[in-house]
């Protein structure tokens, strides 16, 4: 029972999570002018890599608050929770967390 | 009465009292503290049963639970099959026999208590052995939190089988003077009788408690018979010990033949010899200390059997001891039937073994070193490291948050074990440690001379290695591994699935190891490339009840029930389960079944009035200037140009299009919505709604709130509902003029808020009532009593499904599956075309959902009049022969609805059928019972499709 | 006419709850008003329009007038009283935040409050709670939203001593959790054979 860290609620198990897919796949301005492929693309289509992945997740049996994390997806571990309103955490920063022991 | 091989004094068992048990259907007597193993060995009895393929008779070949061999069924206090003899702990009554390999479930209800409970520690130390003690002392009393756990039924781990001494006394009186003091610190559980059986993430641990299996039938029934501890430590401490492993060789598999540290435990815990006449055969020293101590206490040993040229430096001590020690020498084989009865010995030199002779014995003791028990480790995905010099996998790296300690970690003796104990303990503390943090004295042991790393014996019985047995419980032998090797396979892994060895109800705890060098020996390569196969959990075998805990029964699933509940039992509804709710279905009368009472109710909603507890329903306040901007968004139709006192119907559907929840909308205020959601889709919305404010919308102000419970909701529905709700709220004109259908006003009862809204399900004249649970059995009963004089009848969740598939109204879940869109629905009413965009909408232009072979909603109607057809049933083409075509049979689309109709006095379905629209008016087949029911394809609303009948 | 009776989803349980022994003691809570507070920023113009500072700890509660703000997000609180009824108490708040950009809304009727007292309250609890209840880490004015059982709940720990805690349910969730407390505490309620 793996323990995720809500940005708010702090550590608690996974299933008081539920997962939301890959972060930072914003709804399209105008959907209207997109392209049959182009929108099929944003409703379908989603990276599944080996490794860092930035995904939502939802607190949901918490505070129910949305939050976006980086996980790595062949060990599973958590690299970094972060807000909504938090910019994508860039490489460099998340190896400097890892070095500082402040990622969760 | 005395058991013939019981000593006369020692051991940690209860002389002064007798326990009677039954084995194989003999009553025996034994002592508090026995396993069933050690009573059984008391009594003199080795053969437990008969191997699972073979039928070889097989024994007691160790004293825990890596034994191999002494699987029992268990009769009394209750069934259970497939326990090892050497981990039932002896009580009064208990009832076994043994097992050829598999047993059998009981086939009574298990009345016992189950349960889990968390705990949440600093350090959890897994073990009570000397290093295990070290380490919780240490932690302990540096104030840390602690739990300490250990299978066995007392604390002392390796002591318990020997006669070593800590602080120049008996090393138990240390053991219980470490015992009492964890047991004075507050923030310390000590839980013995408990397997730690699997390590998980974030330092996760499961542990089973067996808390009054050993009570037998004086186990109190209050009291649960196993727990499933879920323990969550920041630092875990292995210190689970070795396995004894064995060596391999011709016909080792009699009753008789055993691991040497058993015998050792056989004869100081339990005071039983486990035979008379006695052969030692090892590859290191410790089996020398088995060697002595049976001598001894009574027991003639024959000879010490070591394979190692030049022996052991204990061999003078032997030999004063007038036991024969041959070095350079292997056992080959043995005799014997259901008990050993000669050891084959033979010189053994560069792997060449020579003329042999036969020693008779009734016991031959074997040691082919020691398996550090690395299982938790390995789980939480160590790395293992072969040691080539002790033959064994040593933990290979070190993990956040799990250290390995003592003998698990490969270290040789008792004052290490002390040592290493405390120093992993003190690498998890945060602060320093305590001043009085002391360990006990250890006597210095004697340099060991190095052991052999010896897994097989060259067969020269002529068997070919298939009666040299690695897995005992597999009947898995040297030969399967190299008929397994032969095919081609290389991989341990591949290896284990096809010899099997391994998965048998010890999981391989000292085949496991043996495999890995004799394949490696067979491929001419280091076994460090073999390496073992994948350590899972459980580490023992953990009963499905125990998993199950208190989730049974009622408490299996949450029965959630409104607030009305006692009312509906008290009116004898027959309940069916919507999600976690449980609904009134129907309300059958005496000698009704649930088709005459549906047909009952189904009538007076249509002809007088009828009364449906609707509370399930999601609710959703939806406050905020952008509120209307959301629902904009989400819904396909406009909700912004809803009037503040009015309702709308609408439709939500996925980014994809599909149809996910509709429901009422009631504009409460310019800034205020109340959204009404289907039953299963409460959560649902919500999570939606939420989803998209949260991480698309946020910067609209706007706040949704879970309301279903607020609110209980009571659709009165009929002809007649009029006077009903008129007669209850007077202050209400309830005239269609005056209150039009799709508005809702507030009222009071007796100073109660109470909201009304002219919403139908049904098609006909209907008012919800809204009021706070608290007063909802006070308003129920107020409607009921209003509604007497017109024969007002409860109706069901079954008669509102009537109702509305009689209006062509899907449900959403049931008539629609995801695949379906608005315009499947014949909804295209619902869909703005003035809203530049909300959710899904772009999809609809997809060529898929353009395409006009689509499955449509649609009617269907038995042409016999007679037929109910089956919720699921497939829709083909008319066939005028009236037989299925040969297979694949195209299929047009599938039943999702269909119920008598007590207004069309006929049944009725709803269905998905590809262009169904344009099929209207045609006859198709639907196959039920093997024959093709012929049905009208007709459109949706059968039942006034003008609505004539929602104002009355 | 009669005013209207009041019923409650644990009436039915009330005989089973008063039998528990001394050591596991369940009191269903009276009926309190409570509304859902929605609010982007707290600071002083929050706190003097709504009377507390609501508070902006995770995982805390503190005393509210005669009830209790518990925080359940980072803009949204639970705020209970015992004197007003539940339409006074949303329109007070209601008015309270509406300028700020907040809302506020009735859901007197959504929980119900369960107050747990005794000795074993932390090991009946741990047997379906996986969050941390050590009275070092779930002090008094901690507070939780959680699972317990198979039931979300928001817990609130009233004492330090983590022997008196409120544990609030959702209303239809109620008589389930009343029979999961209740089988959970039966190992409590004659001497017990068998004590860690």
């Amino acid at each position: 029972m793996q323990l995720i860290a809500c940005p708010w609620c702090g550590p608690r198990e996974e299933v008081e999570f539920h997962y939301g897919g890959q972060a930072h796949v914003p709804y399209p301005d105008s959907p209207a002018e997109l392209s049959d492929e182009e929108w099929a693309h944003y409703v379908f289509f989603r990276d599944n890599p080996k490794g860092r992945f930035a995904e939502r997740w939802n607190h949901s049996a918490g505070c129910r608050r949305w939050f976006n994390a980086i996980r790595d997806t062949a060990t599973y571990r958590f690299e970094r929770v972060y807000r909504l309103d938090d910019p994508k955490p860039g490489v460099t920063e998340l190896a400097r967390s890892r070095e500082e022991g402040t990622a969760p | 009465m005395t058991s013939p091989f019981r000593t006369s004094t020692g051991g940690r068992i209860d002389r002064a009292t007798t326990v009677e048990f039954t084995f194989d259907g003999q009553t025996l007597r034994g002592h508090p503290g026995d396993t069933l193993a050690s009573a059984l060995l008391a009594n003199g009895r080795h053969q437990i049963a008969t191997s699972i393929k073979l039928g070889r008779p097989r024994g007691i070949a160790a004293a825990w639970a890596e034994d191999p061999g002494g699987l029992v069924q268990i009769e009394e206090p209750f069934p259970e099959p497939m326990l090892l003899a050497t981990t039932v702990e002896l009580h009064e009554g208990l009832a076994a026999h043994g097992l050829p390999g598999q047993g059998r479930l009981a086939d009574v209800p298990d009345s016992a208590r189950y349960d889990a409970v968390h705990h949440h520690v600093d350090v959890l130390v897994v073990g009570a052995g000397p290093a295990g003690l070290a380490a919780a002392l240490t932690a302990a009393r540096a104030g840390a939190r602690v739990a300490l756990v250990d299978e066995q039924s007392e604390a002392g781990g390796s002591l318990l089988s020997g006669t070593e001494r800590l602080d120049d006394a008996p090393a138990l009186q240390w053991v219980a003077a470490a015992v009492a003091e964890l047991a004075g610190l507050p923030e310390v559980l000590h839980l013995q009788r408990t397997t730690a059986f699997g390590s998980y993430d974030d330092g996760f641990v499961l542990a089973l408690e067996r808390r009054t299996d050993h009570l037998g039938a004086a186990a109190p029934k209050h009291v649960s018979r196993q727990r499933v501890w879920r323990i969550r430590a920041r630092s875990i401490v292995v210190a689970t010990g070795a396995h004894e492993r064995p060596v391999v060789f011709a016909d080792n598999d009699r009753p008789g033949i055993m691991l040497a540290g058993a015998a050792r435990t056989f004869l100081h815990r339990y005071g039983v010899l486990p035979g008379r006449e006695a052969v030692v055969f090892t590859t290191n020293d410790s089996a020398y200390d088995a060697a002595l101590d049976l001598h001894r206490a009574g027991v003639h040993v024959q000879a010490v059997v070591d394979a190692r040229p030049e022996g052991s430096p204990r061999r003078a001590e032997c030999e004063r001891a007038g036991i024969r020690v041959l070095s350079g020498a292997v056992v080959t084989g043995t005799r014997g039937a259901e008990r050993i009865t000669h050891a084959l010995v033979a010189p053994f030199a560069d792997g060449e073994v020579g003329a042999g002779s036969a020693i008779t014995c009734d016991l031959l003791l074997v040691s082919g070193g020691w398996n550090p028990a690395v299982h938790l480790f390995s789980q939480a995905r160590g790395r293992l490291r072969y040691d080539a010099a002790l033959g064994a996998f040593l933990p290979g790296e070190e993990l956040d948050g799990l250290a390995v300690a003592g003998s698990a970690a490969g270290v040789p003796d008792l004052a290490g074990c002390l040592t290493d104990g405390q120093r992993v303990a003190r690498a998890t503390l945060a602060g320093p440690p305590a001043a009085d943090d002391r360990l006990p004295t250890a006597p210095e042991s004697a340099v060991p001379t190095p052991p052999l790393v010896l897994w097989r014996v060259p067969d020269t019985s002529g068997a070919d290695g298939s009666t040299s047995f690695v897995d005992l419980q597999r009947d898995a032998t040297v030969a399967d591994i190299a008929r397994a090797i032969g095919a081609g396979l290389r991989s341990i892994e591949h290896v284990k699935r096809y010899t099997t060895i391994g998965t048998a109800h010890d999981q391989g705890k000292t085949s496991g190891v043996l495999t890995s060098g004799i394949t490696a020996e067979l491929l001419a390569i280091p076994v460090q490339d073999t390496g073992t196969t994948t350590f899972r959990p459980p580490y023992t075998p953990v009963a499905f009840a125990a998993l199950a805990g208190r989730d049974r029964g009622r408490l299996f699933d949450p029965e959630r029930v409104t607030a009305l509940h006692e009312w509906h039992v008290a009116a004898g509804a027959v309940f069916e389960d919507v999600g976690q709710w449980k609904r009134p279905r129907h309300y059958p009368r005496p000698g009704e079944d649930m088709e005459a009472a549906v047909l009952r109710e189904c009538a007076a909603a249509r002809t007088g009035v009828g009364i449906l507890d609707g509370s399930t329903l999601g609710k959703i306040d939806v406050q905020g200037p952008d509120a209307a901007v959301l629902l904009d968004r989400l819904y396909t139709n406009l909700m912004s140009s809803l009037k503040v006192g009015s309702v709308r119907y609408g439709v939500m559907c996925g980014v994809d299009g599909m149809v996910i929840d509709d429901g009422t909308v009631l504009r409460l205020a310019e800034d205020r919505f109340l959204v009404l959601t289907t039953t299963g889709g409460a959560a649902k919305v919500l999570d939606w709604m939420e989803e998209w404010v949260q991480t698309e919308w946020p910067d609209l102000r706007v706040h949704c709130t879970s309301v279903t419970e607020q609110w209980c909701t009571f659709p009165v529905v009929g002809p007649r509902s009029r006077d009903v709700v008129g007669a209850v709220f007077p202050q209400v004109d309830v005239s269609a003029e005056a209150f039009p259908f799709m508005t809702w006003r507030d009222t009071t009862l007796d100073g109660v808020p109470v909201r009304l809204a002219r919403i139908s399900f049904s098609g006909e004249l209907a008012f919800e009532v809204y009021v706070n649970p608290w007063y909802a059995v006070a308003v129920w009963q107020r409607l009921l009593d209003a509604g007497r004089p017109y024969g007002i009848t409860p109706y069901g969740t079954e008669t509102m499904h009537v109702l509305r598939a009689e209006k062509g109204y899907p449900i959403i879940g049931q008539d629609t599956d995801g695949t379906v869109t608005p315009h499947d629905l014949g909804m295209a009413w619902a869909v703005s075309k003035k809203k530049p965009d909300f959710v899904g909408k772009r999809s609809f232009a997809r060529p898929a959902n353009q395409d006009p072979l689509r499955k449509h909603l649609v009617g269907l109607l038995p042409v016999d009049r007679q037929t109910v057809l089956p919720e699921g049933s497939q829709i083909v083409e008319f066939r005028t022969d009236g037989r299925l075509p040969p297979p694949p049979v195209p299929m047009l689309g599938h039943v999702t609805s269909s119920y008598r109709s007590a207004e069309l006095a006929r049944p009725f379905a709803l269905a998905l059928v590809k262009g169904g629209r344009e099929r209207i008016g045609e006859t198709v087949h639907v196959p039920v019972d093997g024959t093709l029911v012929p049905v009208e394809v007709t459109g949706p609303v059968l039942v006034d499709p003008e609505g004539a009948r929602r104002d009355g | 006419m009669a005013e209207l009776l009041r019923t409650s989803p644990l009436d039915a349980w009330t005989d089973a709850l008063e039998r528990l022994p001394d050591t596991v003691r369940i009191a269903v809570e009276p009926y309190v008003a409570m509304v859902d507070v929605r609010l982007g920023t707290v600071g002083a113009a929050a706190s003097a329009a709504l009377g507390v500072d609501l508070p902006t700890a995770p995982g805390t509660w503190v005393p509210a007038g005669t009830g209790r703000a518990v925080w359940l997000g980072p803009d949204e609180w639970l705020l209970s009283s015992t004197t007003e009824t539940p339409e006074e108490l949303e329109a007070r708040v209601r008015a309270a935040v509406l300028p700020l950009g907040g809302s506020a809304t009735d859901v007197s009727a959504q929980r119900i409050g369960l107050r747990l007292t005794g000795a074993r309250v932390r090991d009946v609890l741990a047997k379906g709670c996986s969050i941390d209840l050590h009275p070092r880490v779930f002090g008094r004015g901690s507070s939780a939203q959680t699972t317990l059982g198979q039931a979300g709940v928001v817990l609130l720990a009233l004492f330090d001593a983590a022997d008196d805690v409120v544990v609030l349910v959702r209303s239809s969730f109620a008589g389930y959790l009343a029979d999961w407390l209740l089988d959970a505490a039966l190992e409590f309620t004659t001497t017990p054979t068998h004590d860690r």
